[in-house]
């Protein structure tokens, strides 16, 4: 029992104190779960890190389940994970039930018109960011702007963009491997 | 009935946006249309929110809308709270079950030629989807279209304050990388009630 209220307890801990999930959150996993608790290595957080990054989802909560699984089987993912979600609930609900009652202020309203100006250039930076990683080549990057293009444009769900590429992916690359 | 379909919508996005927080925002943009459960402008708060807080962008987001819109739908955010617990377990649900069937082959499925071929589509699409969304971002912050095209008042169709403050924003985050957006957030307020927003 103690090792479950421990899986829980580390993740929400984690959760609670780092900003920006993703990458942000790996120098933590790493003092936390390597360091500190001994539960993974170093380079089986790399794996989780690399496999977290290309399964769906949310990287920080994919990691979350891989360690909680290796220490305690399923019920140890599924605890490690709400552990991990479990501040954002509390400080996202709190928060967003006292913004709703300030939301009439003038401002409360200007305030948050700078802010989206501000989330407009954060957003555009992290385009750029993540297309230096995502885009490299040039079949990546005609993807890239057919994508962005057709969903700009059309009222097409972002599900079917993704389903369609993933199969163009999965037979680009069966027939290279094929002209080898 | 409202919580089966924000678990529903939820699963959808945990099982679709692959690379990070960020890459749920073109699925809440989709929803948002879709659903009208929550605006865009509203969409737009709670990124700047959910940048700002602890913890995983995407997590905070499903929290954010799930609260957002069964709050709305009941006029109770008691009730709200438990729209935030049923999107957000629902967000993370697919990953908890694909993790757990692929932990025990870690390295094949990594080598897996199928699952590299999927990736490799997948990854410049996903940025394509953010860029997408970035650019509607950019219509409802700077733009105003007007509702009919006769007597425009072409210098009321761009919003210039925003414009320009967006744009130092954007020339500060290049230039400082090492600052987090909570500083660059804080700076947005501010200069938001300044100039009057």
């Amino acid at each position: 029992m103690k090792i479950f209220w421990q899986l829980f307890i580390t993740f929400a801990k984690i959760g609670a104190v780092t900003f920006g999930g993703g990458i942000a959150m790996l120098p933590m996993f790493k003092r936390e779960l390597v360091e500190n608790k001994d539960w993974i290595t170093e380079n089986e957080l790399t794996d989780y890190y690399a496999v977290g990054q290309c399964t769906p989802g949310i990287i920080a909560v994919n990691t979350a389940t891989f360690v909680g699984y290796k220490v305690k089987g399923i019920l140890g993912a599924i605890v490690a994970t709400l552990g991990m979600i479990f501040p954002s609930l509390v400080i996202i609900v709190a928060l967003a039930a006292l913004i709703s009652n300030f939301a009439d202020l003038a401002i409360v309203q200007h305030a948050f018109a700078g802010i989206r100006a501000c989330v407009l250039a954060l957003v555009v930076s992290s385009v750029i960011t993540l297309a230096k990683k995502a885009v490299i080549d040039k079949i990546g990057v005609v993807i890239f702007i057919a994508v962005a293009l057709l969903s700009t444009f059309l009222d097409i769900s972002p599900v079917i963009f993704v389903i369609i590429t993933a199969a163009l992916g999965i037979a680009i690359n069966v027939k290279k491997e094929k002209s080898k | 009935m409202i919580f089966l379909k924000l678990f529903f919508e939820f699963f959808k996005i945990g099982l679709f946006a692959v690379g990070g927080g960020m890459a749920t925002m073109p699925f809440l943009y989709d929803l948002s249309e879709s659903t009208g459960w929550f605006t865009t402008s509203q969409l737009a708060d709670m990124i700047a929110i959910s940048e700002s807080t602890p913890g995983p962008i995407g997590v905070n987001m499903a929290t954010y809308v799930g609260f957002t819109t069964v709050s709305e739908h009941y006029g109770s955010s008691f009730i709200g709270i438990l729209g935030g617990v049923v999107a957000t377990i629902g967000l993370v649900m697919p990953s908890v079950i694909i993790i757990v069937i692929i932990a025990g082959f870690l390295n094949k499925f990594k080598e897996n030629r199928f699952v590299k071929g999927a990736f490799y589509g997948i990854r410049p699409a996903s940025v394509g989807l953010i860029c997408a969304a970035a650019l509607l971002l950019i219509k409802n912050t700077i733009l105003n279209i007007p509702e009919t095209f006769s007597n425009i008042d072409w210098l009321s169709v761009i919003n210039i304050k925003p414009l320009i403050l967006a744009v130092v924003l954007f020339l500060g985050i290049l230039k400082f990388k090492k600052i987090h957006p909570v500083a660059f957030l804080g700076i947005g307020a501010v200069a938001g009630i300044v100039f009057s927003m």
